[in-house]
């Protein structure tokens, strides 16, 4: 239970570091807007929630 | 403008609100009702990671570099995700140690080495001080927006020192530090009020933040669409909507790259993330919920950053207005001065936040790794009769925040305006980055040694010193920028930003690349070079298997001799006489096993060392245990034999309680068991008791008329005849019913033969009734048989039924009335079985004699008419149905005689199944 | 001086060759059949000595005992318990009781006598 919560962890932090670093990060590099909001910067603050979304989930879900 | 005196006497107001929450958080900790016991607040505390550069500088560098704000919250958001691994091993670590700092962490792994603790905190006075004078800076910067007479982008005078609101702004803030950090005299690692005001600023600056946002979105403009639609009609600002905003390098990712692991690395080690995270932390369950509350609020807090600059660049368009006080130039440009205000009490928060909790943790490291090594070679310290030093200490650490305070003032007055916010930031956060291989490695590798940390902080911080620290001084003009120009002494490949010929960098990726490396090499090659010592060993081991090793358990890598008395005394000077008193309580009057009277074994000689390490550090408390107790040196071979023991001592330990929860299970059983044979034991006397009751009545009559005929020969013929009579009768019934008890306790203990076949019970009851006949004749009564003629075969001993339909029947006579007694025996079949009903017309049996009816010797009903009854009688008609499977009952209504019944099932036991099948076909009826 | 003498027995044989063993000796008998009834000829026509079964219906032969005890006006009433369950505690228990013989069955009848006979003889 604990050390899959640890690999969990780990690959998560692993994908974290890939979404928000070269190349995938040039993916969202583009004069679009979406919404009316540029590309770029809401590409980043979702990767972001949604990182924070899955820790919690993770996190939250474990008791004790 | 808004007038001096409203914002002086609010930001007073403000810190003073701040000072009652320590207070009360404070009050609350003493009474064991911690106000800060919960994950919020703890994610709330750590947020004082949001600094005044968060506050202010963040826009400012979105507004010149676009998105390049973000990687300074996205590597601790990063760090977080593996926080319950990384961090959760610091606290754990920390708490086994009492460690009070991260120099202290550093030195206490590679065996409590007081150079490494000195060195590690001379690297964080050197890199922070830059860091606080950013604080000073802004709180000074922002009052200055907020007071100033004329149009906000007018540039700001440079006053004379004593006219330098941010020499106040410091001196206020040392003795409100002062206040706070060190009003106890009790020296521990952990502020509880502080952390509860901490928490409570992280909130204001964020709700502060998250208001100035709002309004510029929906007050200045149409929401966030009409924003960045506007921006991204500008062809300027929509490049800052890219990656390559401003810069253009072919190293962009790299320097991205650089960013995020900076910042990532510094969350985890600047002395005051440290301090909050770790040393503060009060249940490390709180870090679960923690690490994704404190990513988020990082993301709120950044949420308007980018729509804040470009609002602030739209607007001031190109009239020179410094972007870092946007959050204040929009609301007082468009007079909401109570906005203005509100968000200048937040950024005050985010500054005050980091001085407070920055000052505190630092001035613990100036005092305990830098002062008291010096103090314990003095006489006053080294003197075993001198007094109590815990109000030294604390001096010392109120000397130290001052010190800490002026020399950031002193920065901030000669380098300061050279530099944008989150430039001086940065250079702080290269300077701690170089404790992450030291601290990192240490907590996952063994190997790591005191030489090797040694050589890699020297490395490391040498390097950040020439390629960071000398150019941005020589930026502020005090020194000459020609080194960095040219190089020192001309030569090119050593000039400080492009070393080795490395261009292309930004001075900050290229610094933290170079230092790093050299950092990391020299760490792990002089690692692998040196030999650890014994104790760097034990400390390595300890730390690296903290999760392996809770509790008791603790190895304890001491060994020599101490005298109780000398560690009391030692103890009551550093941490006062009420905590040295609880320290002692439990082992006075106790002796270690094989430990001479008033000696310390080396548990509490650990303790006591541990105490310490809780108040002067793991280093001093080292050498001032090392002072009082006579000591053996520790050998690598005697850690390793510690070890040994220690991991014995836990085997046998999880051996023993084993052992001892089987034995305990085992105990129960036994109990148990012998509770039942208790029982039947009880049982058994109470049968032999009844036994020797009914053998000795017959017996006593016998004996006495046989003894009288004998005594009497003249004794009348009649009544000789009638005693003879007795006698007859009295040796039947001994017969009788020492038959009966062999049967029954035959049949009790499963020893009794069963000749089983297929049975007609009508020709059973036939039988039975045939053989009384004449006995009921001889008391006139009647007996008839009615009911099935012709029931199902029964597999059972016919024997055996036989005599309980004789028992019955004989029993039921000797109730009858002496006229018109009248028995009959009634026979039903069903599919499941036969029943056999005996039914008297005699007295009856009253219902709490019902009850007793089948036990064994009780007899009910007239004496008179029991004569000739054992008692024993039912017990074993009942016991021979019950064998194969059926029940006996009675029923009566007292006065109309009663009724006995016993139902024999078909088919019950295994073995009457298997006989039934053999011999399955038509009996013909006698 | 005939004495009279209250025989307490619910098994009849025991009954019978008691009342005659006791006759034989000269004594005035009458019996109960169990404890009540022994209890209440007792308390109504108190008897010189009372031969009494331990185990009886009704009341046992050990709370006649103590019924009679406690009764100052029966103090003159001798008891002499017949039992058939000779374990070391009913002893004890009759002794408690104020039981002045303890006989246990099956007896003899000479030493019956002969205890009768010495206990009707001493006047306390």
């Amino acid at each position: 239970m604990k050390q899959a919560l640890v690999q969990k962890l780990l690959a998560l932090f692993c994908l974290g570091w890939l979404l928000l670093s070269f190349p995938l990060l040039k993916l969202w590099d583009h004069p679009v807007s979406l919404f009316g909001l540029p590309l770029l910067p809401a590409g980043l603050f979702a990767v972001w929630a949604l990182l924070i979304v899955v820790l919690a989930w993770l996190m939250e879900r474990e008791v004790g | 403008m808004i007038s001096t005196t409203l914002v002086v006497v609010t930001g007073l107001a403000y810190l003073l609100l701040l000072f009652a929450i320590a207070w009360y958080g404070d009050r609350r900790a003493a009474q064991g009702r911690s106000i800060i016991a919960s994950p919020w607040v703890y994610a709330l505390s750590i947020a004082v990671y949001a600094t005044a550069w968060t506050y202010f500088g963040s826009v400012g560098r979105a507004s010149v570099d676009g998105i390049w704000f973000l990687p300074i919250y996205l590597g601790p958001t990063l760090v977080m995700i593996v926080g319950w691994i990384v961090i959760r091993k610091m606290i754990r670590i920390t708490r086994t140690h009492r460690i009070t700092s991260i120099a202290d962490f550093i030195a206490s792994r590679y065996g409590k080495s007081s150079l490494i603790a000195g060195l590690v905190t001379v690297i964080v006075v050197i890199g922070i001080v830059p860091y606080i004078a950013l604080q000073l800076k802004a709180i000074s910067a922002s009052y200055l927006m907020l007071t100033a007479p004329a149009d906000p982008a007018a540039p700001l005078a440079a006053a004379r020192w004593w006219q330098d609101s941010a020499l106040y702004v410091a001196l206020a803030l040392a003795g409100f530090i002062i206040l706070f950090g060190t009003r106890h005299l009790d020296v521990t690692e952990r502020h509880e009020g502080m952390v509860a005001a901490i928490a409570f600023e992280s909130l204001i600056k964020l709700l502060a933040f998250l208001a100035v946002g709002l309004f510029v979105v929906y007050g200045l403009f149409n929401g966030l669409g009409d924003l960045f639609g506007q921006a991204m009609a500008n062809a300027e600002l929509a490049g800052l909507l890219r990656f390559e905003a401003g810069a253009h390098s072919d190293y962009l990712f790299s320097q991205w790259f650089g960013l995020v692991l900076l910042a990532g690395l510094a969350f985890l080690f600047l002395p005051r993330q440290f301090q909050v995270m770790v040393i503060e932390n009060v249940d490390e369950r709180h870090l679960k919920r923690a690490v994704w509350v404190f990513p988020l609020y990082l993301l709120l807090i950044n949420l308007f950053v980018l729509p804040i600059a470009l609002a602030g660049l739209m607007f001031f368009a190109n009239d020179g207005a410094d972007p870092d006080l946007f959050v204040l130039s929009l609301p007082l440009i468009s007079r909401h001065e109570a906005l203005a205000l509100f968000v200048w009490i937040g950024g005050l928060s985010a500054a005050t936040g980091m001085v407070i909790v920055e000052a505190i943790a630092v001035s613990t490291m100036i005092c305990n790794h830098l002062v008291v090594p010096v103090l314990l070679r003095t006489q006053r310290f080294s003197d075993r009769t001198a007094g109590d030093l815990t109000r030294l200490l604390l001096n010392i650490r109120r000397i130290g925040i001052i010190f800490l305070l002026l020399l950031s003032y002193l920065y901030f007055f000669l380098a300061g305006e050279a530099y944008a916010l989150v430039s001086i930031g940065l250079i702080s956060f290269a300077a701690v980055a170089q404790f992450a291989p030291a601290a990192l490695a240490g907590m996952y590798w063994k190997g790591g040694t005191a030489p090797g940390v040694l050589a890699g902080l020297g490395a490391g911080f040498g390097l950040w010193v020439y390629t960071l620290m000398l150019p941005s001084i020589a930026k502020s003009g005090w020194i000459s920028g020609a080194f960095v120009e040219y190089g020192p002494f001309g030569q090119a490949w050593l000039m400080p930003e492009q070393l080795f010929g490395l261009s292309g960098l930004d001075p900050l990726t290229h610094s933290l690349f170079w230092s790093l490396l050299a950092n990391i090499s020299a760490y792990v090659l002089v690692s692998l070079w040196s030999r650890p010592s014994a104790r760097e060993a034990s400390q390595a081991m300890l730390f690296v298997d903290v999760h392996q090793r809770a509790g008791g358990a603790q190895p304890v890598f001491w060994q020599g001799r101490a005298r109780i008395e000398d560690l009391q005394r030692l103890a009551s000077r550093f941490l006062g006489a009420a905590r040295t008193a609880a320290l002692f309580d439990h082992v006075n009057g106790q002796t270690a096993p094989g430990a001479r009277a008033g000696e310390a074994d080396a548990r509490l000689v650990q303790q006591v060392e541990t105490q310490l390490a809780g108040a002067i550090g793991s280093a001093s408390a080292r050498v001032m245990v090392a002072s009082v107790v006579n000591e053996e040196d520790l050998e690598l071979h005697d850690v390793m034999r510690i070890l040994d023991e220690a991991s014995q001592l836990r085997m046998y330990s999880r051996a023993l309680e084993e052992k001892s929860h089987s034995l305990q299970q085992a105990t129960e059983e036994l109990r148990a068991a012998n509770e039942q044979l208790k029982s039947l034991d009880r049982l058994k006397d109470d049968f032999m008791s009844s036994v020797t009751h009914e053998l000795r009545t017959p017996l006593t009559s016998i004996r006495a008329v046989a003894e009288m005929m004998h005594d009497d020969p003249d004794m009348p013929d009649e009544r000789r005849q009638e005693f003879l009579d007795i006698v007859v009768r009295e040796s039947e019934r001994l017969s009788r019913l020492v038959g009966q008890v062999l049967d029954l306790a035959r049949i009790e203990a499963g020893h009794a033969e069963w000749h089983n076949s297929d049975i007609d019970m009508a020709a059973i009851v036939d039988q039975a009734v045939a053989s009384m006949a004449e006995q009921y004749a001889d008391k006139n009564a009647r007996i008839e048989v009615s009911g099935e003629r012709n029931p199902g075969l029964i597999r059972a001993d016919a024997d055996r039924l036989i005599q309980v339909l004789l028992n019955l029947l004989s029993n039921a006579l000797r109730h009858l009335p002496d006229q018109g007694g009248k028995v009959r025996v009634d026979v039903g079949d069903s599919s499941d079985g036969v029943t056999v009903s005996v039914i008297d017309n005699g007295p009856g049996i009253s219902e709490p004699e019902q009850a007793e009816v089948f036990d064994k010797f009780r007899q009910v009903g007239d004496r008179q008419r029991r004569q000739g009854g054992t008692g024993l009688g039912l017990p074993i008609s009942r016991q021979i149905i019950e064998h194969f499977g059926g029940r006996m009952w009675v029923e009566s209504v007292p006065g109309k005689g009663a009724e006995f019944s016993f139902f024999l099932p078909r088919q019950s036991a295994p073995e009457i199944t298997r006989a039934a099948v053999d011999t399955r076909e038509e009996e013909p009826r006698p | 001086m005939k004495s009279r003498i209250l025989i307490a027995d619910d098994e009849p044989n025991i009954v019978i060759s008691l009342e005659y063993l006791m006759r034989r000796e000269g004594h005035e008998v009458s019996v109960a059949r169990d404890g009540d009834e022994a209890l209440e000829m007792i308390q109504r026509e108190p008897p010189d000595l009372v031969l009494l079964d331990a185990m009886m219906p009704g009341k046992s032969g050990f709370e006649v005992c103590q019924a009679v005890r406690d009764d100052q006006r029966l103090a003159k009433v001798k008891i002499v318990m017949l039992t058939a369950k000779g374990r070391e505690t009913d002893m004890a228990k009759g002794k408690a009781l104020g039981v002045d013989a303890y006989i246990v069955k099956p007896f003899s009848t000479r030493d019956l006598a002969e205890k009768v006979r010495s206990m009707l003889a001493d006047p306390a």
